[in-house]
């Protein structure tokens, strides 16, 4: 075996990350680790990649033991880690970003021709085309992942960490990576990879490992295995199965006619966007990333401005009205990107939990402090958010246990209508059932819910209708039991509908 | 006109310019390191006043330098260690520092030297004057140029020593690299917190030169205050030339000039008080023009999902 983990335990204070863990990995296997938020993945990996010191147990690189205490001496034993927010130098060249830390040239001079060229090379032997005298910054994220990799393989790595490699991806790009990982491995080099999406592991990996509450409850093959053992594994128990219900279409609740929004180079972002909200519906508002959903959703909850159209809520106009109006007309939000617009990083679980709610929760301008604690630890229950306290930071939160809180401040905001954008991202199966459970029951209640995501199977799951968007144009609008998902394919990427 | 811009107004220009130069250069380092240095004004004053009492005391006017020097990379070490080590806020350490400059000069100049208000001594001798052989004889340009203190001449030189370490060798890359996303640059085994402690106390260094060049390069003497807001003046040409060396070199060159002519201008009766107006008046209307882009950009890179 190339790399053995053996016995590892981890512990802060009390709380035990990792207990008695053994891994392997042989060369040109692609391994999986799956498990659900807070299980002591990337716990592990960081012990592996030398930014943690494990309490107890061992690990070895080909067959020698070998002690990690920074990154750097991981790297040096042909260890190389893709974290899951890229750690990237915006404002640098694609070769500078890969070069790094092994820079070309003499006398401590950089040579950035040598790191252009070595860079170019790399790119063609391993078949992972980029530029490298484009800025960073200017790279989708495709590309940006796709540095990331190359960099890891400068350094020399012959083992690589992905840390949810896809979770940013758009599904083409998430076939290239996939593309690229299996080739990668059929030259010899072997790769652990962690991942929520299972149908994404099990078209990869060779072999899975799955961790729950720090502990391995299995070690599979992946060819004899389905997702619901895998599932099964990493909840402890079988999934139920979610019925929908037919719905009661009720009145409508949002009403979009004619929304446009301007985009750079006379293309608009949104594009007469015009479509209704019943209440007692999921409407799924499917696409491909960047295609004018956010920009919609932000013209939708009073974020961005429209240059034309108008928004309809519980029939008020709120067309260009404020946030605030639209919110305590009916609108409830779960921002598509939990950092920008859910949460505050340096602000603790309870002032999350209580944003939004701030207005009813006070008595004579003064914070109800024991009723919000109350209120906010009863979502952290229930919704099983993994956190310290409820005054850790967010920050520390992993993103899927910060998009529980927001997804339970969110629901218990109680509104007739809610916007639910990527909702699910970066959150395990067990608290993907949860909030999918969630948004159901309210939608029985005959609360209206505009569901936007990237994720197809989200969308078929759950929606009653499903609306297409691509290049800022409603280009499809399909009854969910009669939508396929090639059918829902060939829209987002701009072709006919049959 | 042409009494106003003959060839000494420049000459006390280029002067000028020196101190505010190294400064502003110090906070680049520092700025590109990641940390935001508003303690420059501070650490001038330490060095004008530091450089004085290393005259006293040793009587050599370099050993003063070297005195001011190293005390200033002192205090800078303590900006360093508050805000590098215990993670303060780099700019409230920073205005701390401006504030125990300023009392701290003013109390040790009654101590030390039993006077109030400024401390002059007529057989202190203050930093040499270089006259450059043939340049000194160039028309006009020569009485510009030549006939400078040495630390006048370090001054330009270490503009270029900073553009070639910053944008040509690998030290300088991962200066950059630490201040653009130290996080980053940790994961990668690059040590962050010594290359932003180096950032300090380069920047420290620079501050006892301004500081030296201050108290020992024209007049030889230390007055309370002296630097009256010089350092803040290097701050906005850090921000101005976008921590550039080469565009803090023509940024610090426009203040300096600015404040030559000020004093140029209380010569023609103008009052003292509006001519000290001069420079700072000059450091507004230019922020009108230089709307510095790279802000927009933080701006929104912090707006940005830290995925």
């Amino acid at each position: 075996m190339l790399l053995n983990m053996e016995n590892i335990s981890k512990s802060y204070g009390p709380v035990k990350a990792n207990s008695d863990i053994n891994f392997t990995l042989g060369k040109g296997e692609i391994h999986a680790l799956v498990g659900e938020n807070g299980a002591g993945k990337t716990t592990l990996m960081r012990i592996l990649y030398g930014m943690e010191k494990p309490t107890s147990g061992s690990i070895l690189v080909n067959g020698k033991p070998q002690s990690f205490s920074t990154p750097a001496d991981a790297i040096k034993s042909g260890i190389g880690m893709v974290h899951q927010h890229f750690m990237l130098f915006p404002s640098f060249t694609v070769a500078e970003n890969i070069v790094i830390g092994q820079e070309p040239g003499k006398w401590n001079g950089f040579d950035r021709k040598a790191a252009v060229a070595a860079v170019e090379e790399l790119s063609r032997q391993y078949g992972m085309p980029v530029d490298p005298n484009q800025k960073v910054e200017s790279c989708s994220l495709g590309v940006q992942q796709r540095v990331e990799i190359l960099k890891v393989l400068y350094q020399g790595a012959d083992i690589i960490i992905l840390d949810e490699p896809t979770g940013v991806l758009t599904p083409l790009e998430v076939k290239e990576l996939l593309v690229a990982i299996k080739r990668l491995a059929s030259q010899g080099k072997s790769f652990i990879l962690i991942s929520h999406k299972l149908q994404e592991i099990m078209e990869v990996a060779d072999r899975i490992t799955v961790l729950r509450d720090g502990r391995v409850t299995g070690v599979v093959d992946a060819k004899h295995t389905d997702i619901e053992q895998i599932s099964r594994l990493m909840v402890g128990r079988d999934l139920a199965q979610m019925q929908r219900s037919t719905p009661k279409l009720g009145a409508p609740v949002l009403e979009v006619k004619g929304l446009t929004m301007p985009g750079d180079r006379g293309k608009p972002l949104v594009d007469g966007a015009t479509f209704k909200v019943h209440a007692g519906e999921i409407v799924g508002v499917a696409g491909i990333s960047g295609n004018g959903q956010s920009e919609l959703i932000g013209a939708i909850a009073g974020l961005q401005a429209a240059s034309s159209g108008q928004v309809t809520l519980t029939g008020q106009d709120v067309t260009g009205a404020p946030v605030r109006k639209i919110r305590e007309l009916g609108l409830a939000h779960i921002p598509e990107d939990r950092y920008q617009w859910g949460a505050a990083k340096d602000a603790t679980v309870v002032e999350n939990g209580v944003m939004g709610h701030a207005r009813r929760q006070q008595r004579f301008g003064l914070m109800r402090g024991r009723s919000i604690r109350k209120m906010v630890e009863g979502w952290v229950k229930r919704f099983e958010v993994k956190t310290g306290s409820l005054d850790t930071k967010v920050q520390f939160l992993s993103g899927g246990n910060l998009q529980k809180l927001i997804a339970a401040r969110e629901l218990a905001q109680g509104t007739p209508f809610l916007i639910a954008a990527e909702p699910t991202r970066g959150v395990d199966v067990g608290a993907m059932e949860m909030i999918h459970g969630e948004l159901l029951k309210r939608r029985d209640e005959q609360g209206a819910i505009l569901l936007v995501s990237s994720e197809l199977t989200e969308i078929l799951k759950l929606s009653d209708r499903i609306l297409v968007m691509n290049e800022g144009r409603i280009v499809g609008e399909l009854p969910s039991d009669e939508a396929t998902e090639e059918q829902i394919s060939l829209l987002m990427a701009g072709g006919k509908r049959q | 006109m042409d009494q106003l811009f003959d060839v000494s107004l420049f000459n006390s220009a280029l002067r000028m310019v020196t101190p505010i130069l190294l400064a502003a250069l110090g906070g680049a380092i520092c700025s590109r390191a990641g940390l935001f240095n508003v303690g420059l004004e501070g650490l001038v004053l330490f060095g004008a006043f530091f450089a004085i009492v290393g005259n006293f005391l040793t009587g050599s006017v370099w050993l003063a330098v070297l005195f001011a020097v190293v005390c200033v990379m002192l205090f800078s070490l303590i900006f360093g260690y508050l805000s590098i080590h215990l993670k303060a806020n780099a700019i409230i350490v920073g205005i701390s520092l401006n504030f125990l400059a300023l009392g701290l000069t003013s109390f040790c100049l009654r101590a030390i030297f039993h006077v109030k208000g400024a401390y002059y001594d007529k057989d202190m001798k203050g930093l040499p004057q270089l006259d450059i052989p043939l340049i000194k004889d160039i028309p006009w340009g020569g009485g510009v140029i030549s006939g400078h203190s040495p630390l006048v001449y370090l001054a330009i030189i270490l503009v270029f020593v900073f553009q070639y370490f910053l944008f040509r060798t690998v030290r300088g890359f991962r200066l950059l690299a630490v201040g653009e996303n130290p996080v980053a640059a940790k994961s990668l085994g690059i040590k962050v917190t010594r290359i932003q402690y180096g950032a300090v106390l380069i920047s420290g260094l620079l501050c006892g030169l301004a500081g030296a060049q201050l108290s020992l390069g024209q007049v030889t003497m230390f007055t309370e205050n002296m630097t009256s807001g010089r350092g803040f003046i290097a701050l906005v040409a850090t921000m101005l030339g976008q921590s550039n060396p080469l565009g803090v070199a023509a940024s610090s060159m426009l203040f300096g000039f600015m404040d030559a002519v000020s004093i140029r201008l209380q010569g023609f009766s103008m009052p003292t008080n509006f001519t000290n107006m001069l420079p700072y008046v000059v450091t507004l209307v230019m922020m009108f023009f230089f709307k510095n882009k790279s802000y927009v950009q933080e701006a929104r890179k912090a707006n940005e999902s830290s995925r």
